[in-house]
C-alpha cells in the first residue's frame, strides 16, 4: 500500500514544484494579455514630418515643439538655359508650426509667390492605434486661411476677395513600417485676385511613402481636380520626393509642376505640365526646437 | 517508510501553502545615458512583475513604447530607429533570485539579493547577473535594482553621427513595488 503510495506523492511534489515554476511565466502572460486589453499604444511616424511633400501629412508636431520650415521651389526645367533651367528662379516660403496639444497643430507662414499669408490648424480627429482601441486609421482636419496680398491691376477693391480657405481632410494609415498611404479629400474657397473662373474646387488626393532605409524615405503626391471645378489652363499637381532625416532636421527634396506652398495654390491654382518639363526641383527643411517647458515635463505620447 | 511519506506530504502541503506569488502592473524601469553631448533619460511606469516566494522567480515584461522620454523626437528615434518597437515591441527579464534562502519574505527586513536570469530586447536575450535590495515592509514587497547593459550586446547600432549623443553602456534601474498578491 505505501509502496503504491510513495510514486505518485512523489509525482505530486515534483509536479507541485514544476508548475509553480510554470505559474511564474503564466501569471506574467496573463498580465500582459490583460494590460494589452487595457492599453491604448498609438501608431507613430507615420511620415517623418508634417508634411508630405507639398501638402500635409497627417502627422502634427508634438505639443510644446516649434517647427521651423523653409520650403524652397525653384523654377521650371523647361524655362531652359538661360533661366539655368529653372535654378535662376527661387520661391520661398518661411513657416512656423506649433504642436499646442498631442492632437492640434498650429502654423503660420508666407511665401513669396503671390505675396500670401496663411494660417493653418490641424487637428487629429483620430488616431491609428491597437490594444484597447482598435483604430486602423488617423484622420486629420487641415483647414488653411490664406491673404493673397499681391499687386495686381485692377486693383482688388473688396479686402475680401483676397482671403481663401482650403479644408482638407486625411485619412492615413502606417500600413507597416515602411509603408503608409493617405487620401486627401479637399474644398477649396478661393481668393479673387487671379480672377478664377469657379470660386471654389474640390480634389481629391493621393500620397504615400515607403521607407528605403531607416531614414529615408521615397514620397509621392498627387491632388486630382474635379471637372467642373477646375479652372481652364489649370493642372493636377503631381510631386515625387525623397525624404532625409538626420536628428532634428528633415529635408525634403522632390519634384514637381507647382509653384504653389499653400494649399489653395498648388492644388487649385497649378499651371505646370509634367509632359512640357514644367517640373521644378523643390525642397523642404524642418528643424524642430523645444520651447516650451511642457514639451519637457510631460509624455507626450 | 512513513516518515518518508510524511515528509513527501509535507513538502507538497507546504509547496502549496507557501506558493506566494506578488505582482504588480506599474512597476518602474528607467534608464540612463551618459552621452558627451547630452545625457538622456526616460521612464517606463507600467513594467509588469511577478515574483515567486516559494521559487525564487522573478519575471519582468514592458512595452517598449511604454518609455517616455523628455523629448518627443527622442521617443520616436528609440522607438522607430533603436529598439525597432513595431518588430519587437516587448522587453523581457525572466530569472532567479539565487539566494532564496537569505530572504524572509513572512519577516520585515531589507535584504540583499542576487538575481540570474535572461534578459531577452530587441530580439536578442542574453543571461544577466545582478544584485539587487528586497524590502519587506508590514509584509509587503518592494524590490529595486541598477545594472548596466551594452547595446551591442542586443545588436542596437548607434549611427555614427549620433555617436555622441548616445552612450554604448546603458544605466537600468529597476524598481517595483508589489502590492498584489495572490
Amino acid at each position: 500500500m505505501f509502496k503504491k503510495i510513495l510514486p505518485i506523492l512523489f509525482c505530486l511534489a515534483c509536479v507541485s514544484v514544476k508548475t509553480m515554476a510554470q505559474d511564474t511565466t503564466d501569471m506574467l502572460k496573463q498580465l500582459e494579455t490583460d494590460s494589452a486589453k487595457q492599453t491604448i499604444v498609438y501608431t507613430k511616424a507615420t511620415f517623418k514630418t508634417t508634411r508630405l511633400i507639398n501638402g500635409h501629412s497627417v502627422e502634427t508636431t508634438a505639443p510644446g515643439v516649434l517647427d521651423v520650415r523653409i520650403d524652397h521651389r525653384f523654377g521650371y526645367v523647361s524655362s531652359g538655359g538661360y533661366n539655368l533651367f529653372g535654378l535662376d528662379e527661387s520661391n520661398v516660403r518661411i513657416g512656423f508650426d506649433y504642436g499646442l496639444t498631442k492632437t492640434l497643430m498650429v502654423g503660420v507662414g508666407h511665401t513669396a509667390n503671390q505675396k500670401t499669408y496663411d494660417f493653418l490648424a490641424k487637428l487629429k480627429i483620430l488616431r491609428q492605434s491597437t490594444g484597447k482601441v482598435n483604430m486602423p486609421v488617423t484622420v486629420d482636419y487641415v483647414p488653411t486661411f490664406a491673404i493673397n496680398t499681391l499687386k495686381v491691376f485692377p486693383a482688388i477693391q473688396n479686402f475680401s476677395d483676397r482671403l481663401s480657405l482650403a479644408n482638407v481632410l486625411i485619412i492615413g494609415r502606417k500600413f507597416s513600417d515602411n509603408l503608409s498611404l493617405q487620401i486627401m479629400p479637399a474644398y477649396i474657397i478661393k481668393d479673387k485676385v487671379l480672377s478664377p473662373v469657379y470660386d471654389h474646387c474640390i480634389a481629391i488626393g493621393v500620397g504615400g511613402r515607403e521607407k528605403i532605409s531607416k531614414h529615408t524615405s521615397i514620397d509621392a503626391e498627387y491632388y486630382y481636380q474635379l471637372p467642373g471645378t477646375q479652372d481652364p489652363g489649370t493642372t493636377n499637381v503631381f510631386s515625387i520626393g525623397v525624404d532625409i532625416e538626420t536628428g532634428g532636421h528633415v529635408f525634403q527634396i522632390h519634384l514637381t509642376n507647382t509653384q504653389g506652398m499653400t494649399d489653395k495654390a498648388f492644388i487649385a491654382e497649378t499651371t505646370g505640365k509634367w509632359g512640357n518639363g514644367d517640373i521644378g526641383l523643390g525642397f523642404n527643411i524642418s528643424r524642430v526646437f523645444n520651447v516650451s517647458a511642457k514639451s519637457k515635463n510631460t509624455p507626450w505620447h | 517508510m512513513k516518515k518518508s511519506i510524511v515528509l513527501i506530504v509535507c513538502i507538497v502541503l507546504s509547496a502549496h501553502s507557501f506558493a506566494q506569488k506578488f505582482y504588480t502592473k506599474n512597476g518602474l524601469v528607467s534608464f540612463y545615458s551618459k552621452a558627451t553631448v547630452e545625457d538622456i533619460t526616460a521612464d517606463n511606469n507600467e513594467v509588469l512583475s511577478v515574483i515567486n516566494t516559494a521559487t525564487g522567480d522573478m519575471q519582468f515584461s514592458l512595452l517598449n513604447t511604454g518609455f517616455h522620454f523628455k523629448k518627443a523626437l527622442m521617443e520616436e528615434h528609440f522607438n522607430e530607429d533603436y529598439m525597432e518597437s513595431d518588430k519587437y515591441p516587448k522587453s523581457t527579464f525572466k530569472g532567479k533570485i539565487t539566494n532564496l534562502s537569505a530572504i524572509n519574505f513572512t519577516k520585515d527586513g531589507i535584504y540583499n539579493t542576487a538575481v540570474t536570469g535572461d534578459l531577452t530586447m530587441h530580439g536578442v536575450t542574453n543571461t544577466i547577473t545582478t544584485n539587487g535590495i528586497i524590502t519587506i515592509k508590514n509584509g509587503a514587497v518592494s524590490a529595486t535594482s541598477k545594472f548596466k547593459i551594452k547595446l551591442t550586446d542586443y545588436k542596437i547600432v548607434i549611427p555614427s553621427v549620433v555617436k555622441n549623443n548616445i552612450a554604448e553602456t546603458i544605466d537600468i534601474t529597476v524598481s517595483c513595488n508589489y502590492p498584489n498578491k495572490l
